[in-house]
């Protein structure tokens, strides 16, 4: 190893963008495409899913049979590399904490293997506090965010329908797939109860949009990303083209250190270590973009300290790394014994439910505050790791061929059980919203760095009555939908207080939001209403820590739409010399 | 890109990944890591490094271990009239691999298999390998039923039941699993719907709403 030194890009850039997942992919493209010159920073290695994804694999080409690693906790075949934890990156609890924070270390991040799911948060979704008095209203409303809602829908490509939904905003959809038959079962059952099911709304191409990408062939593993780009990733969608703009420098293996400022007490730049040569560098721009996400983003600013900003760059108000906040989630599963012994055919699908329920109840009636929408599974899955487990506990319970068996056995029989129950199972996810506090927050830990020597954070979180209360009611509906449809509970259903009903840790449903939140008081908000710090004007962030709140919905179709308009404000600011 | 051209692109991007690392394949050491590699996932370089640990490691079961692992894995899944056994599977091969890849294993089928030779050493006084057909079956069937079961042989019924999930997954992760379960999926199609006869068998048909909205294929 040669020795350390810090050496300087000699290049000065228009925008340094730290992170290539939804946010940071959305300005450099935007960026790009206007002709500035952008530097993106990725802390991870390049990816290309054309190039790297496993998709149509069979479960016998990984020796583990597509069972998780440390490395790919979704499974060998998932399009995410790390996960909940990262070799010599660690993070720290404080009393009673147990916040899961989720990192993807690669081009695209995350966006390569998510779930697809785009929504549009609602008008009523922006102004919270005005309804029911918690947290707080956004500085934006509907309005400001549906012309980049519309146009993203355009760029990037969705499928659903229009439905008239007041909260769950209609779009410019392309046409969705057929329910499977499971999801028609649980459609006759739910309907049947007063719980609205209507088309799912993915971020993937029934139709081509474009030359560059193909459509959907149905395979369902979007999970792995998708080699012909029919669905959303932030590295093919988003960084392919930008970079064939030649106005993007990508500099992946690059772990970035802190903001650095000039004499004015602008971002100058930013510090990182490269992990290849693992020498440090400097790279300098008009602008600095983060969107590292949530927690590194905040984690960046509170790391980048001096004489200037002693509490971290941009955080004059105190409240980086506060009003940390993640979807809640619960589940319950269950098997439809009318679909024993069903006749074999390729259902796989879209990656993903081809249904969904949005949230339909009126929370002034209810003992929690906030919504949460339901995403529905069965099926006849790809056998992987994991697949036919715990027989032993399943079998006993049903008539099998006209024969009450025993749980558990072997042989013949056991084969011809394993047969007969295929595609039987029917899962539901209730996913909620939460409410931002103060007192949910992430901060440094004093005592400890990771492996380059950069400060780690450590994590103060736990869940209030609110969310609780949500999950007891998830789990209500679930067994009602269930019993509905005469299906036998298999999991999932024995959860109570003691364990708050089977809730989630916080962070486990990898929607982290709110730690850089905006607003239009500077003294308790970071960024004004165009993610822009009110502190240090060429700082931005445009990633989930932006967010006031988080909605019923999955945040990354906002992510994107408050990142295309913070790019296009930058442009406008640019062009007026403002930055 | 249209349809053909998408899936054209998909078999080109396979084909040419597999052409690449055959022409990388030229001294001996590359030839191990691919065999370590397989023809398997996408791996970034910590991956990489994992697998090659794993294919240096010694094996982890001793051959007596692995005899019995074949016995007990044809007794859960044997041939019948639909497909092969679980050793016609190579499913022993997979379980000692997935024990060095998930150490959490390695105990319980070690200290599980040791518990069922000593019942056999109890009851036979040989070995559970050294058993006969009919001896082995006795001490299987006290511990194949988890509500059956006696209460001194809990730790047999818990070894059993994860013999018969390793078993079981490993069967039916490969293409003769694949087979026997009627999975059909994961090859490129179109869907459009749940066949008609499929919806008659429940009752079911879609709205005129879905029909009109949804993506459909000429079929």
């Amino acid at each position: 190893m040669c020795a350390l030194q810090l050496k300087q890009q000699a290049k000065s850039y228009d925008a340094v963008i730290v992170g290539s997942g939804a946010g940071g992919g959305m300005a450099a493209y935007v960026l790009a495409a206007s002709g500035l010159k952008v530097c993106l920073l990725e802390a991870g290695p390049n990816y290309d899913p054309a190039v790297n994804s496993s998709q149509m694999k069979n479960a016998w080409e990984s020796p583990r049979r597509g069972a998780s690693t440390k490395f790919r906790p979704f499974g060998d075949f998932d399009g995410c590399y790390w996960g909940w934890e990262i070799e010599g990156e660690p993070y720290t609890q404080g009393p009673n904490s147990n916040w899961e924070w989720w990192r993807a270390r690669m081009v695209g991040g995350r966006t390569n293997h998510w779930g697809r799911i785009s929504l549009r948060f609602g008008p009523d979704d922006f102004k919270r506090k005005s309804i029911d008095g918690l947290g707080d209203d956004w500085p934006i409303g509907y309005d400001d965010v549906k012309p980049y809602y519309d146009k993203i829908d355009r760029l990037i490509g969705i499928f659903g329908t229009n439905e008239n939904f007041y909260n769950a905003p209609d779009g410019i959809f392309l046409p969705p797939p057929k329910p499977r038959l499971h999801e028609l079962f649980i459609k006759r059952a739910a309907v049947n109860i007063g719980i609205p099911v209507i088309p799912s709304r993915l971020s993937i191409l029934t139709k081509p949009i474009n030359k560059d990408r193909g459509a959907c062939f149905y395979c369902a593993q979007c999970n792995r990303s998708c080699k012909v780009y029919a669905d959303f990733s932030s590295s093919s969608v988003l960084i392919k083209p930008a970079i064939e703009t030649g106005n993007v420098d990508l500099i992946t293996n690059a772990m970035v250190r802190e903001v650095i400022l000039d004499r004015d007490g602008l971002a100058k730049g930013v510090s990182y270590v490269n992990k290849e040569d693992m020498q440090e560098y400097e790279v300098h721009g008009r602008t600095v973009i983060l969107a590292a996400s949530a927690c590194e983003s905040a984690r960046l600013m509170l790391n980048s300290k001096s004489t200037k900003y002693p509490n971290g760059i941009g955080n004059s108000s105190g409240v980086v790394g506060k009003y940390l906040h993640d979807s809640t989630g619960a589940d319950m599963g269950g098997i439809i014994p009318e679909l024993f012994d069903r006749k074999r055919y390729n259902e796989d699908g879209v990656g993903g439910l081809h249904v969904y329920t949005p949230w339909w109840l009126d929370n002034k009636k209810l003992d929690f505050p906030r919504g949460y929408h339901i995403e529905y599974g069965g099926g006849f899955g790809m056998p992987v790791y994991g697949f036919n487990w715990g027989i032993e506990k399943l079998n006993g319970t049903f008539n099998i061929k006209g024969q009450q068996k025993e749980y558990g056995g072997y042989g013949a029989s056991l084969k011809q059980d394993y047969r007969h129950l295929f595609g039987a199972h029917v899962g539901m996810a209730g996913r909620g919203e939460g409410i931002a506090r103060e007192d949910n927050f992430c901060e440094i830990d004093n005592d400890v760095v990771d492996k380059f020597g950069i400060p780690v954070l450590k994590f103060h979180t736990s869940w209030s009555d609110y969310e609780i209360n949500q999950a007891k009611h998830m789990k209500e509906t679930f067994k009602e939908i269930l019993h509905s449809m005469g299906a036998v509970v298999t999991w999932g259903g024995d959860d109570g207080p003691e364990n708050n009903y089977g809730l989630h840790n916080p962070g486990n449903i990898i929607h982290e939001a709110g730690t850089v939140r905006m607003g239009n008081n500077p003294k308790t908000s970071v960024l004004n209403k165009y993610s822009q710090s009110h502190d240090v004007k060429n700082l931005f962030c445009v990633d989930g820590g932006q967010f006031v709140s988080q909605a019923d919905k999955n945040i990354t179709w906002t992510i994107l739409a408050l990142s295309m308009r913070a790019s296009e404000y930058i442009i406008s600011e640019m062009k007026k010399n403002n930055l | 890109m249209n349809r053909r051209e998408s899936i054209k692109a998909l078999v080109i991007t396979s084909v040419a990944a597999g052409t690449i690392a055959s022409a990388c394949n030229t001294n001996p050491k590359k030839s191990e890591e691919k065999k370590a590699l397989g023809t398997g996932p996408d791996r970034m370089s910590e991956e990489k490094l994992h697998e090659q640990k794993i294919a240096e490691e010694e094996n982890f079961f001793t051959v007596d271990e692995m005899a019995s692992i074949a016995i007990l894995a044809d007794i859960i899944i044997p041939k019948d009239d639909v497909s092969g056994s679980a050793t016609d599977a190579n499913v022993p091969e997979f379980i000692e691999y997935i024990v060095k890849d998930m150490p959490k294993h390695q105990v319980p089928m070690r200290g599980g298999l040791r518990w069922l030779d000593v019942r056999c050493l109890k009851k036979f006084n040989k070995s559970f390998k050294m058993c006969d057909g009919s001896q082995r079956m006795l001490v299987i069937d006290e511990i194949a039923y988890p509500k059956k079961a006696k209460p001194e042989v809990l730790q047999g019924v818990n070894f059993f039941s994860l013999m018969r999930n390793l078993t079981a997954t490993g069967f039916y992760t490969t293409e003769m699993g694949y087979k026997d379960i009627g999975y059909m999926g994961n090859v490129p199609n179109q869907w459009n719907g749940v066949p008609d006869d499929v919806l008659k068998q429940y009752g079911l048909s879609y709205t005129e709403k879905e029909l009109k909205e949804c993506i459909s294929f000429d079929s």
